[in-house]
């Protein structure tokens, strides 16, 4: 009984030592929010300097994902064209593409003989009189095969396989996948989106720098304060920890505006751009930030702010000391 | 309480400002430093705080060698000593309260303890009721006030003063002086640097006279 009561008052106090800095650390946090607020001008300027640095790579971390829902849309709509060769009768062509269709990873084959072929090409290639002058059509029967997709997983590797294949099939000259530039396009996109990492790293650290300037100012403009704290016995960590604090705020309140700034960029440009998908018959919406890139920018903005403060207070105090006047 | 054996500083200006000094104070004795400005009160009282360190020399304060300080146990030790200062070294866009209560801020001192303590602090000094008024609201021998509470309201064992009256007309000094008497009487060591020895000798307590950084010779007030 009496173990569990000692015990108890030790959870207590611990509990209570706990719940002391707790609100000790809160105390802070507001203070230099508030000391912030008294300040509005230049903790606008700050905040916006900052909001503008993080805004570019957000922006163009968000125009890679549109860009990646715009390619995985063409991709969804793939189609691969399985050329005959040319001494296969067009008989055989059809029960070749009979044979195409049936399979469990196609979801249609459709036969274009040569003719066809060439009265298409006569249509939209404009060379009408130049093929009048050809003896023999030149080009071959074709099956034009969509394959099946399943939802979602409708990546290049099944139509890739598939097309390998279909191009082990008697009486196949050669397979087409139409996938090839959309792939290209996909790697393109990853280099642009490597290329955002590396901005995302260099206005990161311009961050660290604003905000570790801004924060030598501040030291600067307190340091009567800091001198007096120390005297009566502040450490090194008490004098900073508000500088700490003020650093997270200008980080958060950078991420803040950051985020503002390309939601209204996606405002502006969602109508415009819906015009143009519509106008090529395409539901295409613009994506804003999502709740995970929401997330991910405010949490690094505020740990930005937070170690740009760390690192200038903890250069920057030391150098003040009671004494230094003297 | 206090021991300064064979003490020299000598600041980077070439100054010497204590040569050779050795002194010892007591455990709750209250003791004044005397001397011309320049004879090294301020000096000793700095040396005291660890706001200099000697150039040669050791000093020993309440059992801590005070050379084995680092860097990092300033902070610490400063939060035994209670120290006023002659221009008191308020924070002047903080009011009253703020000020008296940041040593107990600094040591985590529970809320509502602290509230406790800086109101028996302030009514020590007489100033109980002036909580929120700001340090430039008041007059010098107030805002001196103030400094004494913030030096006492963490309840130091060694209150240490340099020139606390200077600023002061003698009904203030005299009244300022007596506050410390009294903080000594319920046990505190206090270590007062003066020049002002008329006002020393209406209060009785014993008198170190330093003469260009040395001893110049202890006497009884």
């Amino acid at each position: 009984m009496a173990e569990r009561g000692a015990r108890d008052t030790g959870v207590r106090r611990v509990g209570s030592a706990l719940s002391g800095w707790l609100e000790r650390h809160l105390q802070t946090l507001v203070a230099s929010l508030g000391r912030l607020a008294r300040a509005p001008f230049g903790t606008a300027l700050t905040i916006g300097v900052i909001g503008v640095a993080l805004a570019l790579p957000t922006g163009l971390e968000l125009l890679v994902v549109n860009a990646r829902v715009v390619a995985t849309g063409w991709q969804n709509a793939l189609d691969l064209t399985v050329y005959l060769k040319p001494q296969l009768a067009e008989h055989d062509g059809a029960q070749l593409a009979e044979r195409i269709g049936a399979r469990g990873d196609v979801a249609s084959a459709r036969l274009v003989s040569a003719a066809e072929g060439l009265a298409e090409f006569r249509r939209w290639s404009g060379l009408g009189a130049a093929l009048e002058a050809l003896k023999d059509n030149p080009l071959p029967a074709a099956i034009v095969v969509e394959p099946r997709v399943v939802q979602g997983a409708g990546d290049a590797a099944t139509v890739t396989s598939l097309a390998a294949a279909l191009r082990a099939l008697p009486g196949v000259d050669q397979v087409q996948l139409d996938t090839e530039w959309v792939r290209r396009f996909t790697t393109i996109l990853d280099a642009v989106r490597r290329t955002v990492g590396l901005v995302a790293a260099l206005l990161g650290l311009a961050v660290l720098l604003i905000v570790g300037n801004t924060i030598r100012l501040d030291i600067d403009a307190r340091r009567v304060e800091i001198e007096v704290t120390k005297l009566v016995g502040g450490s090194d960590s008490f004098v900073r920890r508000p500088f700490l604090y003020g650093g997270f705020w200008y980080g958060l309140g950078g991420g803040i505006s950051a985020w503002l700034l390309v939601e209204g960029f996606v405002l502006i440009l969602t109508g415009p751009i819906g015009r143009v998908a519509a106008a090529y018959g395409s539901g295409f919406e613009v994506h804003g930030p999502d709740l995970e890139t929401t997330m991910l920018l405010l949490g690094s903005s505020g740990a930005l702010g937070w170690l740009g403060a760390f690192v200038s207070a903890t250069r920057h105090l030391r150098a003040i000391e009671p004494g230094n006047d003297a | 309480m206090i021991r300064f054996e064979r003490v020299v500083k000598r600041y980077p200006s070439g100054r010497e400002a204590l040569a050779d000094l050795s002194l010892e104070v007591a455990t709750g004795e209250m003791v004044f430093l005397t001397g011309r400005s320049g004879a090294g009160k301020s000096t000793a009282l700095k040396l005291l705080g660890l706001i200099e360190r000697p150039t040669r020399g050791q000093i020993v304060v309440a059992g801590q060698n005070l050379s084995a300080i680092r860097r990092r146990g300033v902070p610490a030790y400063r939060r035994q000593i209670g120290m006023v200062f002659q221009d008191h070294k308020l924070l002047h866009d903080r009011p009253v309260w703020d000020n008296v209560a940041l040593p107990l801020v600094i040591a985590g001192t529970p809320r509502r303890e602290i509230d406790r303590r800086v109101r028996a602090a302030l009514d020590q000094v007489g100033l109980l009721g002036r909580e929120l008024g700001l340090p430039v609201e008041l007059s010098t021998g107030e805002q001196q006030r103030v400094g004494i509470a913030r030096a006492v309201v963490a309840k130091p064992p060694l209150l240490i003063a340099d020139e606390p009256t200077g600023n002061l007309d003698p009904d203030l000094a005299l009244e300022v002086m007596r506050l410390f008497r009294r903080f000594n009487e319920v046990g505190v060591t206090v270590v007062v640097a003066s020049h002002d020895l008329h006002l020393i000798e209406k209060l009785g307590a014993r008198c170190i006279a330093l003469a260009d950084g040395r001893l110049a010779g202890a006497a009884d007030g």
